[in-house]
């Protein structure tokens, strides 16, 4: 037997079990989160951008079918059930502030859920998107656990929402520092409330860097957007033009 | 309390979510439910128990890595987007500044609204 030969059976063994593909997801994430930092922390690379990036193009390179990746990934993929669950503890830890600005937040929130769903569908349904395609971009503001079970409440395909909720985390890290000039905006509560509820976890992320009180209300926008979304989109999507 | 006390609870939470959703025809998802249940345990409980809060804190901590795995699912859509993907560009980037802007208005105008009332 050649080595090429033996290099085969170890791979061909290799990928027919689990183990490969969960590796490779953890492997891949943390060279992306390395490759991110030494590229200045980007947000339009973020690390989970770069991962998902990488593992297509590895998945294709070797000819591996999505449903096998999974079969390994889904260890991973399973915690996002739990992480949702324990948004709970900052929406409970900032419970003092919540119950303060109770009105304003809850109408800023209801406001921004509201734009963030029927303006993404409405542009899509303008320039010609199909029927799935809206539907998967409906939650694509909401983090990514609560985003995808809508989804699939909706008729959206979950794993292209995935996709679009992560773009859009991205894209609302890109632009919120221009917006947030553009409207002369200078409370950080304010800023941060917006950057979560618009961009999620990758808009929390970045609000902590602005400030500490940043980041809190970027919690407190991610779990009441994911809260409301979740809440309201089922119902409201019955008066979309689709 | 250890690391399996906190992963019960918040697993305990999740799966009640799921009977619940299940049980009522609710169009949310299963762990939207269990974060509420969660939630309400806290405010019962009055400080969420170190070993939830240690595993909770942590799965937060890492959760852009859980995304990896749904977010590789767009290669079966790659069909989807290559006819779509104009639509949905242009919705991605026009919504996204629309949002933030909106957001960040309502929420000002609301606590600008909110001083007035406070200090006549």
């Amino acid at each position: 037997m050649t080595v090429a030969d033996e290099i085969t059976d170890i791979w061909v063994s290799l990928a027919a079990s689990p183990q490969l593909w969960l590796t490779m997801t953890l492997v891949v994430f943390l060279f992306s989160v390395w490759l991110n930092r030494r590229l200045g922390g980007n947000p339009a690379l973020h690390p989970v951008l770069l991962s998902m990036g990488l593992l297509i193009a590895i998945l294709l390179l070797t000819g591996t079918d999505y449903d096998t990746y999974f079969e390994g990934a889904q260890f991973v993929h399973f915690l996002l059930g739990p992480a949702t669950v324990a948004l709970a503890i900052p929406l409970y830890d900032y419970r003092h502030q919540i119950r303060a600005w109770l009105a304003p937040l809850l109408v800023a929130g209801i406001t921004g859920a509201a734009v963030a769903a029927l303006s993404a569908v409405a542009v899509g349904a303008a320039l010609g998107g199909e029927s799935t395609s809206l539907m998967s971009l409906a939650p694509k503001s909401v983090t990514t656990p609560i985003a995808m079970g809508v989804a699939e409440k909706l008729g959206g395909l979950p794993s292209l929402t995935a996709a679009l909720v992560l773009m859009t985390g991205s894209l609302g890290c890109i632009m919120a520092p221009g917006i947030i000039r553009l409207l002369g905006i200078r409370d950080d509560a304010v800023k941060g409330f917006a950057m979560g509820l618009t961009a999620h976890g990758l808009g929390t992320a970045q609000a902590f860097s602005i400030s500490a009180k940043a980041g809190a209300f970027a919690g407190l926008g991610l779990s009441l957007a994911g809260l409301i979304t979740a809440l309201m989109l089922p119902l409201l999507i019955g008066f979309l033009p689709v | 309390m250890n690391v399996i006390h906190g992963i019960t609870i918040i697993l305990a939470c999740q799966l009640a979510g799921e009977v619940i959703v299940q049980l009522a025809g609710l169009p949310v998802p299963g762990p939207v439910i269990g974060m509420v249940l969660l939630l309400g345990g806290l405010f019962c409980y009055g400080e969420p128990p170190a070993a939830v809060r240690s595993v909770g804190e942590t799965l937060l901590r890492y959760l852009a890595l859980l995304f990896v795995p749904a977010g590789v699912g767009m290669m079966v859509h790659f069909q989807l987007l290559a006819r779509d993907w104009l639509a949905i560009s242009v919705a991605l980037v026009v919504s996204t500044a629309l949002t933030l802007a909106a957001t960040m208005l309502a929420l000002r105008v609301m606590l600008a609204l909110r001083k007035r009332r406070a200090s006549p």
